[in-house]
């Protein structure tokens, strides 16, 4: 398991702790760029995707998941991965996401996709919650590998009350 | 001049600057933006050896401010700053 940059001084690490309970491009984006760049600065990040926030880990697979109709019909409603995401504000039925990421690619800004890979590759820690995923029937599989583990509520709270930053998003 | 006002005030170019330092490694950041200027360096940083420096070229006028507070946080010392047109230029030694 990845551990994050070593830095030079001798403190204990800082850390940063980041609920990303939306589903939302745009705030899923502003949790990396926050993620990747304290990981940069050492500090220890671990991000927890809870609810709709399920959706930016979620593998590119499978539109039929679930054990049950409602369940079904809401992961076929709310069908999403990293490069399929809607915007909070102006989503246009999906015109509004397709030019932010030409609008961002053109910046040289990184797409969600390639925040996760650089985030993973820093030892961002990725934690799905246990709670969301069995209400919506979602399984340790449909995630992508870069998730570490399937946690409660408990183990968020005993990772979050020791960082120094803490965000909901 | 406080900390904050001098990362403010506008750099030139420094000659004989690059003799001075003698960078051990470059690293080419223009034209990524907020936050890709200080992740490639703490990456690029990560496989050096202490004491060696860096030498980071980026465009983004707001990395003028931000690596230096970056190198802060980290324990690495910024040794010197400068900027030429578009490019700045930012010279890192490894704590």
């Amino acid at each position: 398991m990845a551990t994050g940059l070593q830095g030079a001084q001798a403190e204990p690490k800082k850390s940063v702790t980041i609920v990303l309970f939306s589903g939302d491009l745009d705030k899923a984006i502003a949790a990396f760029v926050i993620a990747t760049a304290a990981a940069s600065m050492c500090m220890k990040v671990n991000i927890f995707f809870t609810f709709w926030g399920l959706n930016a880990i979620k593998k590119k697979s499978g539109l039929i998941k679930g054990q049950n109709w409602m369940q079904k019909m809401l992961n076929i409603v709310n069908y999403g991965h990293a490069r399929k995401l809607a915007l909070s504000k102006l989503n246009m039925m999906g015109m509004g996401p397709a030019m932010l990421k030409t609008m961002m690619s053109k910046k040289r800004v990184p797409s969600l996709d390639e925040f996760i890979k650089t985030a993973s590759a820093l030892g961002v820690g990725f934690y799905a919650c246990e709670m969301s995923m069995t209400v919506m029937g979602l399984r340790k599989e449909d995630f992508i590998d870069e998730c570490r583990d399937v946690i409660g509520a408990v183990s968020y709270i005993s990772i979050a009350r020791d960082s120094n930053v803490n965000l909901f998003i | 001049m406080d900390f904050f006002s001098s990362l403010l005030k506008p750099f030139g170019k420094r000659e004989g600057i690059m003799e001075e330092f003698a960078p051990d490694k470059t690293l080419d950041a223009r034209g990524l933006s907020c936050p890709m200027p200080s992740v490639k360096t703490a990456l690029a940083l990560e496989g050096m050896v202490p004491g060696q420096v860096l030498l980071v070229l980026t465009d983004d006028p707001v990395s003028q401010k931000e690596l230096p507070l970056w190198a802060e946080a980290t324990g690495n010392k910024l040794l010197a700053l400068d900027r030429e047109e578009k490019t700045i230029r930012i010279f890192l030694r490894k704590g």
